[in-house]
Protein backbone atom coordinates (compact mmCIF):
# COMPACT_ATOMS: atom_id res chain seq x y z
CA UNK A 1 0.00 0.00 0.00
CA UNK A 2 1.74 3.29 -1.22
CA UNK A 3 1.10 6.65 0.26
CA UNK A 4 -1.51 9.00 -1.12
CA UNK A 5 -0.14 11.64 -3.44
CA UNK A 6 -1.05 14.78 -1.82
CA UNK A 7 -1.28 17.73 -4.47
CA UNK A 8 0.87 20.63 -2.78
CA UNK A 9 -1.04 23.45 -1.24
CA UNK A 10 -2.69 26.50 -3.80
CA UNK A 11 -0.09 28.86 -2.79
CA UNK A 12 -1.87 32.11 -2.02
CA UNK A 13 -2.23 34.86 -4.56
CA UNK A 14 -0.18 38.12 -3.39
CA UNK A 15 -3.07 40.16 -5.00
CA UNK A 16 -4.44 42.12 -1.87
CA UNK A 17 -8.19 42.94 -1.85
CA UNK A 18 -7.22 46.63 -1.52
CA UNK A 19 -4.49 48.68 -2.66
CA UNK A 20 -4.60 50.94 0.71
CA UNK A 21 -5.19 50.39 4.33
CA UNK A 22 -7.78 52.59 4.83
CA UNK A 23 -10.45 50.34 6.42
CA UNK A 24 -8.08 49.38 8.92
CA UNK A 25 -7.43 52.80 10.18
CA UNK A 26 -11.36 53.68 9.87
CA UNK A 27 -11.29 50.46 12.22
CA UNK A 28 -8.66 51.47 14.55
CA UNK A 29 -9.65 55.02 14.98
CA UNK A 30 -13.38 54.45 16.00
CA UNK A 31 -11.40 51.98 19.11
CA UNK A 32 -8.91 55.16 19.88
CA UNK A 33 -11.30 58.18 19.56
CA UNK A 34 -14.21 55.86 21.31
CA UNK A 35 -11.99 55.54 24.63
CA UNK A 36 -11.42 59.14 24.72
CA UNK A 37 -14.70 60.59 23.61
CA UNK A 38 -16.11 58.34 26.78
CA UNK A 39 -13.88 60.25 28.93
CA UNK A 40 -14.83 63.58 27.49
CA UNK A 41 -18.20 63.50 26.89
CA UNK A 42 -18.38 61.99 30.69
CA UNK A 43 -16.50 65.09 31.79
CA UNK A 44 -18.68 67.27 29.37
CA UNK A 45 -22.15 65.52 30.69
CA UNK A 46 -21.38 66.72 34.52
CA UNK A 47 -19.85 69.71 34.41
CA UNK A 48 -22.84 71.18 32.16
CA UNK A 49 -25.65 69.39 33.40
CA UNK A 50 -25.20 67.25 36.92
CA UNK A 51 -23.17 69.71 39.27
CA UNK A 52 -24.11 73.02 40.16
CA UNK A 53 -27.70 74.56 39.09
CA UNK A 54 -27.28 71.66 36.32
CA UNK A 55 -29.29 73.02 32.56
CA UNK A 56 -30.71 75.91 34.38
CA UNK A 57 -27.11 77.61 34.72
CA UNK A 58 -25.94 76.73 31.19
CA UNK A 59 -26.24 80.18 29.77
CA UNK A 60 -23.66 82.79 28.07
CA UNK A 61 -21.89 83.98 31.40
CA UNK A 62 -21.07 80.15 31.94
CA UNK A 63 -19.75 79.07 28.41
CA UNK A 64 -17.85 82.54 28.59
CA UNK A 65 -16.63 81.16 32.10
CA UNK A 66 -15.20 77.97 31.06
CA UNK A 67 -13.91 79.16 27.24
CA UNK A 68 -11.99 82.17 28.87
CA UNK A 69 -9.26 79.24 30.23
CA UNK A 70 -7.20 77.59 27.15
CA UNK A 71 -7.65 74.24 29.17
CA UNK A 72 -12.03 74.28 28.47
CA UNK A 73 -11.16 75.21 24.73
CA UNK A 74 -8.63 72.67 24.25
CA UNK A 75 -11.02 70.15 25.52
CA UNK A 76 -13.67 71.49 23.74
CA UNK A 77 -11.75 71.61 20.52
CA UNK A 78 -10.62 67.79 20.80
CA UNK A 79 -14.44 66.88 21.70
CA UNK A 80 -15.25 68.81 18.13
CA UNK A 81 -12.90 67.42 16.15
CA UNK A 82 -12.73 63.66 17.29
CA UNK A 83 -16.81 63.49 17.84
CA UNK A 84 -17.22 64.93 14.35
CA UNK A 85 -14.33 62.31 12.37
CA UNK A 86 -16.21 59.68 14.31
CA UNK A 87 -19.59 60.47 13.87
CA UNK A 88 -18.87 61.07 10.32
CA UNK A 89 -16.79 57.88 9.99
CA UNK A 90 -20.11 55.81 11.53
CA UNK A 91 -22.82 57.39 9.54
CA UNK A 92 -20.20 56.59 6.33
CA UNK A 93 -20.28 53.17 7.29
CA UNK A 94 -24.43 53.13 7.62
CA UNK A 95 -24.48 54.84 3.86
CA UNK A 96 -22.19 52.42 2.72
CA UNK A 97 -24.43 49.42 4.45
CA UNK A 98 -27.59 50.57 3.66
CA UNK A 99 -28.20 52.98 0.49
CA UNK A 100 -28.32 50.12 -2.10
CA UNK A 101 -27.50 52.62 -5.69
CA UNK A 102 -24.00 53.56 -6.62
CA UNK A 103 -25.66 57.73 -6.98
CA UNK A 104 -27.36 57.29 -3.77
CA UNK A 105 -24.33 56.55 -2.27
CA UNK A 106 -22.01 59.27 -3.59
CA UNK A 107 -24.96 61.99 -3.04
CA UNK A 108 -25.33 61.06 0.35
CA UNK A 109 -21.36 61.17 1.15
CA UNK A 110 -20.78 64.13 -0.45
CA UNK A 111 -23.44 65.54 1.59
CA UNK A 112 -22.43 63.83 4.73
CA UNK A 113 -18.97 65.12 4.34
CA UNK A 114 -20.06 68.55 3.04
CA UNK A 115 -22.01 68.97 6.40
CA UNK A 116 -18.79 67.75 8.44
CA UNK A 117 -16.33 70.52 6.77
CA UNK A 118 -19.30 73.39 7.13
CA UNK A 119 -19.72 72.13 11.49
CA UNK A 120 -15.88 71.97 12.09
CA UNK A 121 -14.75 75.05 10.69
CA UNK A 122 -17.43 77.04 12.18
CA UNK A 123 -17.39 75.34 15.64
CA UNK A 124 -13.55 75.83 15.47
CA UNK A 125 -13.65 79.57 14.64
CA UNK A 126 -16.25 79.57 17.49
CA UNK A 127 -14.08 78.60 20.40
CA UNK A 128 -10.69 80.04 18.62
CA UNK A 129 -12.21 83.34 17.82
CA UNK A 130 -14.52 83.74 21.07
CA UNK A 131 -15.11 86.84 23.12
CA UNK A 132 -15.93 86.36 26.78
CA UNK A 133 -16.85 90.24 27.16
CA UNK A 134 -17.99 91.26 23.86
CA UNK A 135 -18.33 95.08 23.59
CA UNK A 136 -22.06 96.82 23.62
CA UNK A 137 -23.44 93.55 25.15
CA UNK A 138 -25.90 93.83 27.70
CA UNK A 139 -23.33 93.89 31.10
CA UNK A 140 -25.98 91.42 33.22
CA UNK A 141 -25.48 88.97 30.67
CA UNK A 142 -21.61 88.88 31.05
CA UNK A 143 -19.34 86.89 33.52
CA UNK A 144 -18.37 88.15 36.67
CA UNK A 145 -14.79 89.01 35.36
CA UNK A 146 -15.80 91.23 32.66
CA UNK A 147 -14.69 94.87 32.95
CA UNK A 148 -18.63 95.93 31.97
CA UNK A 149 -19.95 94.23 34.90
CA UNK B 1 -52.18 34.56 0.00
CA UNK B 2 -49.16 32.14 0.27
CA UNK B 3 -47.24 31.97 3.63
CA UNK B 4 -43.77 32.77 3.82
CA UNK B 5 -42.00 29.86 4.47
CA UNK B 6 -41.08 30.07 9.19
CA UNK B 7 -37.64 30.25 9.81
CA UNK B 8 -35.82 32.24 6.43
CA UNK B 9 -35.80 35.89 9.14
CA UNK B 10 -32.51 35.93 10.80
CA UNK B 11 -33.78 36.53 14.14
CA UNK B 12 -30.03 37.68 15.78
CA UNK B 13 -29.59 37.48 19.68
CA UNK B 14 -28.01 39.75 22.02
CA UNK B 15 -25.32 40.11 19.34
CA UNK B 16 -27.45 41.74 17.06
CA UNK B 17 -29.65 43.67 18.65
CA UNK B 18 -26.76 45.35 20.31
CA UNK B 19 -25.28 46.06 16.90
CA UNK B 20 -28.69 47.29 16.03
CA UNK B 21 -29.42 49.68 19.01
CA UNK B 22 -25.01 50.88 18.89
CA UNK B 23 -26.47 52.25 14.78
CA UNK B 24 -29.38 54.00 15.99
CA UNK B 25 -27.24 55.21 19.09
CA UNK B 26 -25.15 56.58 16.96
CA UNK B 27 -26.89 58.52 13.92
CA UNK B 28 -29.24 60.07 16.51
CA UNK B 29 -26.03 61.27 18.94
CA UNK B 30 -24.63 62.66 15.51
CA UNK B 31 -27.58 64.70 13.89
CA UNK B 32 -27.54 65.75 17.50
CA UNK B 33 -23.84 66.87 17.63
CA UNK B 34 -25.04 68.46 14.16
CA UNK B 35 -27.28 70.49 15.94
CA UNK B 36 -25.55 71.08 19.21
CA UNK B 37 -22.43 73.21 17.06
CA UNK B 38 -24.90 75.31 15.38
CA UNK B 39 -26.94 76.37 19.05
CA UNK B 40 -23.76 76.79 20.81
CA UNK B 41 -22.22 78.90 18.05
CA UNK B 42 -24.46 81.15 18.61
CA UNK B 43 -22.27 82.38 20.95
CA UNK B 44 -20.27 84.15 18.62
CA UNK B 45 -23.77 86.20 17.83
CA UNK B 46 -24.63 87.72 21.07
CA UNK B 47 -25.12 86.78 24.54
CA UNK B 48 -28.97 87.66 24.27
CA UNK B 49 -28.84 85.28 21.38
CA UNK B 50 -27.48 82.44 22.95
CA UNK B 51 -29.20 82.72 26.24
CA UNK B 52 -32.74 82.84 23.70
CA UNK B 53 -32.06 79.24 22.46
CA UNK B 54 -30.50 78.01 25.28
CA UNK B 55 -33.56 78.48 27.31
CA UNK B 56 -35.38 76.13 24.75
CA UNK B 57 -33.15 73.29 25.73
CA UNK B 58 -34.91 74.41 29.73
CA UNK B 59 -38.09 74.06 28.56
CA UNK B 60 -39.31 70.83 30.36
CA UNK B 61 -40.72 68.92 27.11
CA UNK B 62 -36.79 69.10 25.86
CA UNK B 63 -35.54 68.13 28.94
CA UNK B 64 -37.29 65.18 28.54
CA UNK B 65 -35.70 64.95 25.27
CA UNK B 66 -32.42 65.64 26.70
CA UNK B 67 -32.73 62.97 29.01
CA UNK B 68 -33.28 60.31 25.94
CA UNK B 69 -30.13 61.66 24.44
CA UNK B 70 -28.01 60.99 27.35
CA UNK B 71 -29.29 57.87 27.43
CA UNK B 72 -28.49 57.16 24.29
CA UNK B 73 -25.20 58.76 24.51
CA UNK B 74 -24.31 56.43 27.60
CA UNK B 75 -25.66 53.16 25.42
CA UNK B 76 -23.29 54.19 22.99
CA UNK B 77 -20.26 54.38 24.86
CA UNK B 78 -20.79 51.09 27.67
CA UNK B 79 -21.58 49.48 24.40
CA UNK B 80 -18.60 51.08 22.38
CA UNK B 81 -16.37 49.58 25.56
CA UNK B 82 -18.06 46.17 25.05
CA UNK B 83 -17.07 46.00 21.48
CA UNK B 84 -13.75 46.53 21.97
CA UNK B 85 -13.69 44.23 24.52
CA UNK B 86 -14.53 41.64 22.39
CA UNK B 87 -12.50 42.48 19.13
CA UNK B 88 -9.57 43.24 21.74
CA UNK B 89 -10.16 41.15 24.89
CA UNK B 90 -9.15 36.91 24.07
CA UNK B 91 -12.42 35.86 25.71
CA UNK B 92 -14.38 38.76 24.71
CA UNK B 93 -15.98 36.79 22.02
CA UNK B 94 -16.67 33.51 24.86
CA UNK B 95 -18.06 36.51 27.08
CA UNK B 96 -20.04 39.03 24.32
CA UNK B 97 -23.24 37.83 25.79
CA UNK B 98 -22.69 38.40 29.54
CA UNK B 99 -20.77 41.69 28.44
CA UNK B 100 -23.83 42.90 26.67
CA UNK B 101 -26.48 42.68 29.93
CA UNK B 102 -23.13 44.11 32.03
CA UNK B 103 -23.66 46.99 29.78
CA UNK B 104 -27.45 47.06 29.92
CA UNK B 105 -27.42 46.96 34.09
CA UNK B 106 -24.65 49.87 34.32
CA UNK B 107 -26.38 51.55 31.78
CA UNK B 108 -29.48 51.08 34.19
CA UNK B 109 -27.43 52.02 37.03
CA UNK B 110 -26.21 55.31 35.45
CA UNK B 111 -29.52 56.29 34.12
CA UNK B 112 -31.75 56.23 37.39
CA UNK B 113 -29.44 58.68 39.39
CA UNK B 114 -29.06 60.85 36.17
CA UNK B 115 -32.97 61.25 35.52
CA UNK B 116 -33.90 61.94 38.88
CA UNK B 117 -31.15 64.98 39.27
CA UNK B 118 -31.74 66.41 35.51
CA UNK B 119 -35.65 66.09 35.53
CA UNK B 120 -35.36 67.25 39.04
CA UNK B 121 -33.23 70.57 37.93
CA UNK B 122 -35.59 70.71 34.67
CA UNK B 123 -38.96 70.68 36.64
CA UNK B 124 -37.60 72.39 39.73
CA UNK B 125 -37.84 76.52 40.50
Amino acid sequence: MSAPDIEAPRTRSRIRATRTDVELCSWLFMRMSGVVLVALITLHLVMNLVVGDGIQGVDFAFVAGKWADPFWQVVDLTMLWLAMIHGTNGVRTVINDHARRDLTRYWLKMLLYLSFTVVVVLGTLVVLTFDPCPVGADAALLPDFCPAR
Amino acid sequence: MTKAPAGTLYRGREGMWSWVAHRITGVLIFFFLLVHVLDTALVRVSPEAYDDIIGTYQNPVVGLGETGLVAAVLFHALNGLRVMAVDLWAKGTRYHRQLFYGVVGTWVLLMIPFTVRHLGNVFGE
